[in-house]
């Protein structure tokens, strides 16, 4: 995994409460079996027209904002399906963290699977950002995840909460499949003391 | 004396295989249930890594997303869909994983034929990559939906590591009336806590209306949890539960049975167990309802009227205007005179046998309206057989319905199963998202009756006045 520690970069605002995954990334995408190329189909029932063509209008494809690299959203960012499709989309398109008020779980998971922040703000403070990122003009905000705290250059400072074996993994790009096996001997224990079987009952011995 | 636990508690704490300090605890898995779409990149993962699939016994696979509906047989004309499946069918092969296929009687959607073939069951820890996966809490089982590097962590550990989530009372205090399901239940209590009202809890459903729910209608309201934002939504086990999973395919046989039984009954939260948070519903004050917006919490009486957007809190106005401009409604318009061109009773939500005879019930001898393109799509199978063996597929051919096969069909339009733009259901699924079940689709969520009377009527009438013949 990409580790995360500080990045600072252009801010887009997505002015929108209960984004849904099923927006990030429509369903008649997630057939493909990669897991890359989905940046081009992010938001893309709001970024284009049935036939393919652009929409006049949608925030991202603002010239203003080409080149953002951080999302700020309304409250309940990722709500919905659990397609992780929707980090990789959000990534592969250029984003490295979004920022807002409140996450869907699972979608919080999926992306501190992925190298990708959530960073989770106090209402007020992610309504100042929609405000800045909305009003400035190459709005750019650092988020610093040693220090678990957002910042811009003109005095927006805000600390962010996240679970410390979390921001261990991110730091380090820690791939948790390894550390999980760190505990074989534990698993193996459970294992010897829980056989559940799952054969058919007319199967079992 | 130990100290008093919740269900939640008691199923956590029994599957906890390490709590390393500093990290999150590490959970042991029981059950692993994986589907097509969710999968192929984990597999891939696993292969890159020189991994393998740590305990094929307790990983069960079926295709359910993007198969078609249509006659088993019909040649999938969407190549990346076949080519999805086929990665499946190969992954399954490869790793020892058993697979419900597209030609297995046993086929359905994966939340449907978990608890149908006795996998699910009290006790349990069981994930999947659907954020579905809440619908088998309702056998007092900790299920929970996970992202595609979770599915890959399951399966190379058959663990998960994974914070301690909150825990939540939902008390129904009451019985529901006649005319109003597990469905209304469900859209009522997201209406009332909203659509994060849950976020990092696992949900208890609790109190009388509850307890008195068959293990179809606990299935429906667990199923549901993700879309208050819960990590998952749990149901006590209790008689009516182990009635159900006695012997199922897979459940404890003769011999098994009486101690498996032993330690379910020990599950129920114990008196005076605290929760994080506790919300009490009153079960009279819920009707029919039907959803009216882009997200679940946008909910009304079938009695009642989209909302005047000048009624609601600021913070609200905004959201409304997006989702009233994208379902295409006036503010005010009254709810039954709402008219629908698409009726789909299906999903994991509403798509087992008990959902179908409410559905028939309501259907026999009437016939969906001339505007109206109604399709019923079993949830696996063994509902469509069981139907069958009741008549009710002739219940609903004879009034204008079509019976399919099983699968997710239109609950979110990843098969052929889709609206077209402008198109408004009347939808027994659980997601009334923008797009959903196919671009520019209006979606409102009901009930399975609400659904089978709208599709006679045209538009949305109070189940609880219908002419049952």
């Amino acid at each position: 995994m990409k580790p995360f520690r500080t990045h600072r970069g252009r801010v887009a605002p997505l002015d929108r409460v209960n984004v849904d995954t099923d927006q990030i990334i429509p369903k008649q995408f997630l057939k493909r079996i990669e897991r890359t190329g989905f940046g081009q189909f992010l938001f893309y029932d709001w970024r284009f027209s049935a036939d393919g063509k652009k929409n006049a209008g949608f925030v991202l494809d603002e010239p203003r904002y080409q080149g953002a690299s951080i999302l700020v959203a309304g409250k309940n960012f990722g709500c919905g399906s659990s397609r992780e499709h929707a980090v990789w989309a959000l990534s592969d398109f250029g984003f490295r963290a979004v920022i807002s008020s409140s996450f869907a779980d699972i979608f919080a998971n999926n992306s501190t699977k992925n190298g990708f922040l959530t960073v989770c703000l106090k209402e007020d403070e992610a309504a100042e950002l929609m405000r800045r990122a909305r009003e400035r003009s190459d709005y750019q905000l650092t988020v610093d995840l040693e220090q678990c705290e957002v910042r811009d250059e003109q005095g927006f400072r805000a600390q962010f909460p996240v679970d410390e074996f979390v921001r261990h993994c991110l730091l380090n790009g820690l791939d948790d499949i390894g550390l999980t096996l760190q505990h074989e001997a534990e698993i193996a224990a459970y294992e010897a003391l829980h056989p559940v079987p799952l054969q058919p009952a007319s199967a079992r011995p | 004396m130990p100290a008093k636990q919740t269900l939640f508690e008691k199923i956590w704490d029994a599957h906890l295989v390490a709590q390393p300090s500093g990290r999150s605890p590490i959970v042991y898995i029981d059950l692993h249930l994986v589907h097509e779409v969710t999968s192929p990149q984990a597999f891939d993962g696993l292969r890159a890594a020189g991994r393998t699939v740590r305990q094929p016994a307790r990983t069960v696979a079926t295709v359910d997303h993007n198969i078609p509906t249509e006659p088993r047989g019909t040649p999938i004309t969407d190549l990346i869909a076949a080519k999805q499946i086929a990665a499946l069918q190969a992954n399954c092969k490869e790793f020892g994983v058993l697979l419900f296929d597209m030609d297995s009687p046993e086929q359905g959607i994966v939340h449907v034929i978990g608890p149908e073939l006795g996998l699910t069951r009290p006790g349990m820890t069981i994930v999947c990559g659907d954020s579905h996966t809440s619908t088998h809490g309702a056998f007092g089982a900790l299920a929970f939906g996970i992202g595609t590097s979770e599915v890959e962590h399951v399966l190379a550990t058959q663990c998960l590591a994974q914070q301690t989530p909150k825990t939540m009372k939902i008390d129904v205090r009451g019985r529901l009336a006649e005319g109003v399901t597990a469905k209304d239940l469900a859209l009522g209590i997201i209406g009332q806590i909203g659509t994060d009202g849950a976020t990092g809890h696992v949900i208890e459903y609790a109190g009388e209306a509850v307890r008195a729910l068959s293990m179809e209608g606990r299935m429906t309201l667990c199923n549901m949890s993700i879309e208050a934002g819960a990590r998952a939504g749990m149901v006590a086990p209790d008689e009516i539960t182990f009635a159900y999973v006695k012997g199922k395919k897979f459940a404890p046989r003769e011999g098994e049975w009486e101690k498996a039984v032993e330690y379910w009954r020990s599950l129920p939260t114990d008196d005076g167990a605290a929760f994080d948070k506790v919300v009490e519903i009153d079960a009279a004050q819920l009707c029919p309802f039907v959803t009216w917006g882009t997200n679940p919490g946008m909910v009304a009486p079938v009695t009642g009227r989209v909302p005047e957007v000048g009624s609601l809190k600021e913070s609200d106005r905004r959201s409304t205007e997006l989702a009233l401009q994208y379902m295409g409604l006036e503010p005010g318009k009254r709810i039954e005179d709402i008219g629908i061109d698409r009726v789909f009773i299906g999903s994991c939500t509403n798509s087992r046998l008990e959902d179908l005879r409410a559905a028939a019930r309501v259907a026999k001898g009437h016939h969906v309206s001339s505007k109206v393109r109604a399709m019923v799509v079993p949830g696996s199978q063994t509902v469509k057989r069981a139907a069958e063996q009741e008549g009710l597929h002739r219940v609903f051919l004879d009034a204008g319905f079509e019976w399919r096969e099983s699968g997710c069909s239109m609950c979110l339009g990843m098969n052929p199963d889709i609206l077209q733009p402008g198109e408004r259901c009347a939808s027994t699924s659980n997601r009334n998202f923008e797009g959903r079940q196919g671009r520019g689709g209006r979606t409102h969520l009901v009930s399975p009756m609400m659904a089978a009377a709208a599709a006679i009527a045209g538009h949305f009438t109070d189940i609880r006045n219908w002419k049952f013949q």
